[in-house]
């Protein structure tokens, strides 16, 4: 009934995420590794923005698994089309995600309306049966339009759906409460039973604060769930200029996010392990190669070295249309090219940070024990350089993140992020910025960028502060790289 | 009493850290009179830096003092504000500190930081401030006192870096000097000459001193009253006569014992079983209790408190139930230790050479200038050559910088030598490269300083010790073919067993990793590391100068019992004499990067010819059997050499590199570097002093 | 030190060099000549004659790096690399696509961008560094910690909405500035004072936390110990011997930044419409101009070595250390 398709960037996802269970499982095997992970897990900033980051990461997972609908056969053309003949998919590619909030993007206004209205935002001539024309509020296509007296239903629909909303989320809480403190119930005696454990929870007497972990899943469950109840009826959000959702784009926006955020990463994460410990273990002339082509590199202005690529790269793609049959591929192709693209003027940082380290290490007496055996090069900087310099490369990745969220939104406000096609919290900002200006001011489509931006990128911050501090305070990834497009801003 | 200038009663400081407060201080009495010189000696992680830091109030941010008292003259210094507290440091009480290279402000000049301490605690004109900076430098012994005061620290050596520290000091005119672990960073010649300044002030000044310090030598040569810690508590107090005649505690007679030197040369040094227990819980008993060679129940049920050992001897007190409630100690002939016995003397001195290594030269280029041309060489290691026999152990002796540990790592071809000849069994190693040089690996092998750096941290001990027998396949060849890897799996395993029983460690430490280890236990692992590939040479670079002085019994004793099951040789590099009187056969001096004197040990230790080895000798403090010798008496004859500081190995002084340093040098000696005499068949000296040749 | 210098000199002009080689590979090689008349021609439905005269026109009909046809030197100095690259070095950057000459307008637009920029960067500096002591010097208490909570607050709001967000709250609503535009002379102070603001709070939370950290290791090491020990005041130590030392750091990372000022900042100066080279850049990357943008890339790069060697200079003026070599 549809064809999975696999975007570069999904397949790179799915890459990802093996990466992230591999390195889990071979976490728990290594007690170095195992023990600072402990230590942010006993920090509550840090579980609490983890809760909310894994809430952002399901909406970006289920936004990445793509597919194309296949083309019902309109009526009798069943009997007419010869057997086995393949079937015709729809050439638009969908994401789980988009049919989860088909109900949202399907229902689109004519133009801007605000959060939760039931009438257009503008006045607009209408003909009004037995009236002639008037200039008033249009009511909206879909924005209330269950009610059948918009004005005196409006405020209790509302507050009613919100007071259920609440209700429900607070039902689904405390089962998902329960379940989950069933699943990490220590077996040690004094949590014998689940009320002793749920008593300790409560009181935050746990060593991982649970308490925290739940009051963070209630807050999310006490936001989502009214708001899923009111989008049934309404635009939460609001809807922009050509009438879309505006929460439809915000959740949208969040895997664009979280794309760039950790594939720019992972992209340049084996050049930057692999020329920082060469260039400081083997130090002469490698190290003078590796260290011509980073400062070479580092001294193009990051912003405008990924201008510069970004324009070639559209002149490549209008250039040859034949390679993108769809949009989807087209915008997916240009996203993954960002993502390369910030890769190689970002790895630098890295690479340095790396350097410096393996020309520690390689002095150190267990390098030169091992050289004593006649190890090779290739194993010492495996077993002896690689293992050790692990979690400076943990820090900056999780650091990292952080810094090229924003920089996408600056990066498409330049117009050298992503496709125009591709929503992303850039291309809202972009679209919105000159709403701020308008009479009366068009504001909830910044502010839900804003919002969800604030939300992401504070939890990430958080999250990598917690990292960084049970892994080595002293490791110092310094701002310059990290706000490489920001500093442009500034 | 009147002259006690402060006393500490029940000071407790305890550290702040997960899952369990440490206990580092646990409640301490202590009395320094004017004047004196108190030694507070233990072992790493006993508390007596905590100690020192509490009397200041200086400790770091995690520690606490938790309860006691310390009174200074009429002062009560855990009652002052802080601001009255300010008023006290630097002027009325003064510290120098381990570390005189970081302890110095890197971007202040030295004049400015000993300033600093004039303007905080005096008034003087400008003027008068200039001429007493000069005057205070001038007085810890810097040369040039009015010049190097606009200096900046990294200028100074780092025994020069200590005296500014010590003048720092002196400034505020203190009447309590506390000196933690003044000269364990500095060479044994600058550290006879810091000691020699700290006595000579305090007799000018009448000053006291609290001395902390891990070293007997230390203390004998320098205290009037002697404390030893343990676990957070004094457990001895005494006069230095006293403690050194006849140390009460057992934990301060194993001290004693577990020191090497000539008179365990031919048995073990006796050890100190388990380690100190963790400050973290209470004790119920006595705290060594568990070490203790003569440990009964009474030990378990109540800590002894510290008491008089006799009623007349009111001075020195000891905290054991053996002294003070059956009124004596049992028997020193006891035997002590399980590991005591004869371990054999080595290999007889005739042996055929293993290694042979001639005129071996490593010369690090130093680069300069626009096209990085080289200017000059750091002459690391120039021109040396020894012999060691199978089953014999050199001692390579010298201070730090003169390119002993080069010396050690370019026979291992671990740094390419610049020339010279490195001949083992007949094979030239400095000529093989790659595949042929891997063959030779295994039978050289090398044991590190740090027990803490030479073995990675993200390995299993188990990995560690396979990893030489997978890179050489002394344990199985053909590691990928399928039907051999279990055979070779299972020969790993039962090598890494026995290799691990050989150090004394137990199985099961195969699966844990190096930071569960104490230092000592690091170590052996690192020695059965080296043993793992079967080698017929160990180059030992400093294995024990990392440790404590009972750790470090156990490793010698170790190295000693293998070396007679194994037959092994070593090149055991150290700057430790007493280390080498204990375990070496011949002795090699190095000064600068060439050898000055070798020959057995009792030839250059007992009558050692250079000036340079005389000189190193009278540097170290020894524990003198005459208790009642003035103290700091150090051999007259070198005193004159222990002046002066290493040269660099850039510019080597013309003629012989000592002379700037001789008492008896001549103008021979600052035209030409003399040659080689041999005083007898073994004995070799380079010095003008002696006819050439013979 | 003479000789340090020279040779990082040197080595500045073979980072020149690489540079110069990349930006002409990705604008020539990777993107040709004829891609680029397509484009700017408009639409796939160009003619063959058409591209080559846009080509004549604007000085793209040579080959790239040999010019068989020509004879004696010119065989390398009719290249596309000789006149459109290597000129770069003698700033000589040609004309851009709606034939105005690009070296003319870096020379008028710098200084709006250095109005712009410089103040932000010594106000900032200043401001970054009294606030990181602050959290410092009151270490390990509230201060600290809401201080660190406020960087990390304020390090996770997009540049945009600082700018978006200031224009609003005091150029509209509180009507105290003009939202953009630019004015030269002493008139540009009332059109500067609102994008000088935003990029200092802009910049606060990331670089505060960042100093704060320098501060806190320089707390940490043993000569603040000693220092107190001579029971100087814990302000003493703070203001002479812990500032003295992490200013170094401070300082020598802040220098590189100073020949960028130049360049001005791409987002502010389009936002509040200040002419200025950052939003020239921008409206050349939107117009999809390769002359400006590659000129600017060079330029930027130039700047970046610049400040490269000022770092450079800068460590062997301020650390003794260095500086005694």
């Amino acid at each position: 009934m549809f064809l999975p398709i696999i975007l570069w960037t999904d397949a790179l996802i799915f890459v990802l995420l093996a990466v992230i269970a591999a390195f889990a499982f071979y976490a728990r095997q290594h007690e170095h590794l195992r023990a600072p992970w402990r230590r942010v897990a006993q920090t509550p900033a840090a579980v609490s923005a983890a809760v909310v980051l894994l809430a952002f990461v399901a909406v970006g997972f289920l936004d990445s698994l793509h597919f194309r609908q296949a083309i019902e056969p309109a009526g009798n053309a069943e009997a007419k089309r010869p057997a086995g003949a393949a079937t015709a998919y729809a050439p638009e590619v969908k994401s789980v995600l988009d049919v989860a909030l088909a109900h949202l993007s399907s229902r689109t206004e004519r133009t801007y309306s605000a959060p939760l209205a039931t009438h257009a935002y503008a006045k607009e001539t209408m003909e009004v049966p037995g009236r002639g024309q008037v200039r008033d509020y249009p009511r909206l296509r879909n924005g209330g339009a269950h009610l059948k007296d918009a004005e005196t239903e409006w405020g209790w629909d509302i507050l009613l759906t919100v007071f259920k909303g609440m209700g429900l989320a607070l039902f689904a809480w405390s089962i998902a409460a329960f379940l989950l403190l069933i699943a990490v119930k220590p077996t040690a005696p004094a949590y014998a039973s689940i009320g002793a454990f749920s008593d300790a929870v409560w009181r935050g007497k746990t060593v991982v604060p649970w308490r925290t972990v739940l009051i963070t899943l209630g807050l999310i469950f006490l936001i989502v769930v009214p708001a899923t109840l009111l989008a049934r009826g309404y635009h939460v959000l609001g809807t922009d200029k050509v009438g879309q959702d505006v929460l439809f784009l915000s959740l949208k926006s969040i895997r664009t996010a979280l794309v760039i955020g950790t594939l720019t990463t992972l992209v340049m994460l084996p050049f930057a392990v692999l020329f920082g410990i060469m260039a400081g273990y083997f130090c002469g002339w490698i190290d003078d190669i590796i260290q011509y082509l980073y400062t070479t590199l580092n001294s193009i202005p990051g912003v405008l070295l990924i201008a510069a690529a970004v324009l070639v790269l559209q002149v490549q793609m209008e250039a040859s249309p034949e390679l993108f049959p769809t949009t989807a591929q087209r915008a997916d192709f240009r996203l993954l090219f960002l993502c390369i693209i910030l890769g190689v003027t970002s790895w630098t940082g890295l690479c340095r940070l790396l350097r410096g380290e393996a020309l520690k290490l390689r002095e150190l007496e267990y390098v030169q024990a091992a050289q004593a055996f006649g190890v090779s090069h290739w194993n010492i900087m495996l077993r002896h350089i690689l293992p050790n310099v692990m979690h400076i490369v943990l820090i900056s990745v999780v650091m990292d993140f952080s810094g090229l969220v924003l920089a996408e939104a600056v990066l498409s406000y330049v117009g050298v992020g992503v496709d125009p096609s591709m929503i992303s919290f850039g291309t809202m900002i972009n679209a919105a910025r000159l709403e701020m200006g308008r009479e009366p001011m068009v504001w909830w489509s910044l502010a839900s960028a804003f919002m969800f931006m604030l939300v992401l990128v504070l939890a990430a911050n958080l999250f990598a502060d917690a990292v960084r501090d049970a892994f080595d305070p002293r490791v110092r990834v310094s701002p310059r790289n990290r706000h490489m497009a920001e500093a442009a801003a500034a | 009493m009147s002259d006690t200038l402060l006393n500490i009663s029940g000071l407790k400081t305890w550290i702040d850290v997960e899952p369990a407060p440490v206990r580092a201080v646990d409640g301490i009495d202590l009395e320094i009179r004017r004047g004196e010189t108190f030694a507070v000696v233990g072992e790493s992680g006993c508390g007596k830096s905590m100690t020192a830091l509490s009397i200041l109030r200086l400790l770091p941010e995690t520690a606490e003092i938790v309860a006691g008292n310390a009174q200074l003259g009429a002062t009560e210094l855990f009652e002052l504000t802080e601001r009255d507290m300010r008023d006290v440091r630097g002027r009325r009480i003064a510290m120098i500190f381990q570390e005189p290279t970081t302890s110095l402000n890197p971007v202040l000049t030295v004049g400015a930081q000993v300033e600093e301490v004039l303007r905080r605690h005096g008034r003087l004109s400008p003027q008068a401030m200039r001429k007493r900076i000069v005057e205070l430098l001038d007085q810890v012994g810097i040369p040039d006192a009015e010049r190097r005061a606009g200096e900046y620290p990294f200028q100074f050596s780092g025994g020069m870096k200590q005296r500014v520290m010590v003048a720092m000091a002196l400034a505020g005119d203190p009447d309590l000097l506390i000196a933690d672990e003044p000269t364990t960073a500095l060479d044994v010649t600058i550290q006879a000459q810091v000691l020699d300044l700290l006595r000579k002030l305090q007799r000018e000044r009448g000053m006291s001193i609290l001395l902390i310090t891990h070293d007997l030598g230390i203390v004998a040569s320098m205290a009037h009253r002697v404390a030893v810690m343990y676990a957070g508590r004094i457990v001895e107090v005494a006069d230095r006569q006293q403690f050194f005649a006849s140390p009460q505690h057992p934990y301060s007679r194993k001290l004693f014992e577990a020191l090497p030197g000539a008179e365990g040369r031919g048995g073990a040094l006796a050890v100190i079983r388990g380690q100190v227990p963790p400050l973290t819980a209470a004790f119920h008993g006595c705290r060594f209790a568990d070490r203790c060679d003569f440990a009964y129940e009474r030990c378990g049920q109540g800590e002894p408190a510290l008491m008089p050992v006799a009623p007349d001897t009111s001075g020195h007190r000891v905290r054991c139930v053996h002294v003070t409630e059956k009124g004596r100690f049992p028997a020193r002939s006891r035997p002590v230790a399980v590991t005591t016995g004869t371990l054999g003397t080595g290999a007889p001195a005739d042996a055929a050479p293993l290694l042979i290594v001639r005129d071996l030269k490593v010369h690090f280029p130093i680069r300069k200038g626009l096209l990085k041309r080289t200017v000059a060489y750091v002459k690391a290691v120039d021109g040396i050559s020894l012999d060691i026999a199978a089953g014999r152990t050199l001692a390579l002796v010298g201070e730090s910088g003169c390119g002993k540990t080069t010396a050690g790592k370019a026979i291992l071809q671990l740094i390419r030598p610049t020339a010279g000849s490195v001949n083992f069994q007949g094979a030239e190693l400095t000529a093989l490269r790659g595949e042929a040089l891997r063959g030779y690996r295994s039978d050289i092998q090398i044991i590190f300083q740090d027990p803490y750096a030479s073995l990675n941290p993200r390995m299993r001990v188990g990995d560690i010790l396979s990893e030489g027998l997978l890179a050489l396949g002394v344990a199985g060849h053909a590691m990928n073919q399928p039907g051999v890897r279990d055979l070779a799996r299972d020969a790993i395993q039962k090598r890494v067993d026995e290799l691990l029983d050989q150090v004394g460690l137990p199985k099961d430490a195969q699966r844990r990793y190096p930071h569960e280890f104490s230092g000592g236990q690091r170590q052996r692992i690192a020695i059965a590391r080296a043993l793992a590939v079967k080698p017929r040479l160990i180059v030992c670079d400093e294995p024990t100068s990392a440790l404590d002085v009972s750790v470090q019994a156990q490793i010698l004793n170790l190295l000693k019992s293998l070396q007679s099951e194994l037959g092994l040789s070593y090149l055991f590099i150290t700057h430790n004499l007493a280390v080498v009187e204990f375990l070496a056969h011949e002795v090699a001096v190095m000064y600068l990067g060439r050898i000055i004197e070798r020959g057995t040990v009792d030839e250059v230790l007992r009558s050692p010819a250079h000036p340079y080895t005389q000189a190193l000798l009278a540097a170290v403090p020894r524990i003198d059997k005459d208790v009642n010798r003035e103290m700091g008496s150090g051999g007259t004859t070198a005193e004159a050499a222990k002046q002066g500081e290493l040269p660099s190995p850039v510019n080597t002084p013309a003629g012989c590199h000592f002379h700037p340093r001789c008492a008896s040098a001549k103008d021979e000696c600052r035209r030409e570097y003399p040659g080689s005499s041999t005083l007898t068949r073994s004995h070799v000296v380079n010095c003008w002093k002696y006819p050439i040749g013979k | 030190m003479t000789a340090y210098i020279v040779r990082r000199c040197l080595y500045a002009v073979l980072i020149l060099i690489g540079v110069n080689l990349i930006t002409f590979w990705l604008f020539f090689k990777v993107n040709t000549p004829d891609d680029m008349a397509r484009m700017q021609l408009g639409a796939k439905r160009v003619t063959a004659e058409a591209i080559t005269r846009w080509k004549a026109e604007h000085g793209y009909d040579k080959p790239l790096i040999f010019n068989a046809e020509a004879a004696g030197m010119s065989r390398m100095t009719d290249t596309l690399y000789f006149q459109k690259s290597l000129e770069m070095f003698r700033f000589n950057f040609g004309q851009s696509d709606d034939g105005r000459d690009i070296s003319h307008e870096i020379q008028t637009r710098m200084w709006p961008s250095l109005a712009l920029a410089l103040p932000v960067f010594l106000i900032g500096l200043a401001a970054y560094i009294s606030f990181a002591l602050l959290m410092a010097f009151f270490r390990a208490t509230y201060i600290d910690f809401w201080g660190v909570v406020l960087c990390i607050a304020m390090m996770s709001i997009s540049g945009l909405f600082y700018i978006i967000g200031g224009q609003y709250l005091v150029a509209k609503i509180w009507s105290l500035v003009p939202i953009s535009g630019y004015a030269p002379g002493i008139d540009a102070a009332k059109f500067l004072f609102l994008p000088v603001l935003i990029g200092i709070i802009g910049g606060i939370g990331s670089s505060a936390r960042w100093y704060r950290t320098i501060f806190l290791e320089e707390v940490s090491r043993d000569y603040v110990r000693t220092a107190r020990a001579k029971g100087l005041a814990e302000t003493t130590v703070f203001f002479r011997h812990v500032l003295k030392n992490a200013m170094i750091p401070i300082l020598t990372g802040a220098v590189v930044a100073i020949p960028l000022l130049f360049m001005g900042s791409l987002i502010s100066e389009s936002f509040f419409g200040i002419p200025g080279l950052g939003s020239y850049t921008i409206e050349a990357i939107q117009a999809q101009d390769f002359g400006v943008v590659r000129s600017m890339v060079f330029i930027g790069s130039v700047l970046y070595i610049l400040g490269l060697l000022l770092t450079d200079i800068s460590y062997t003026l301020v650390d003794p250390r260095v500086r005694f070599e």
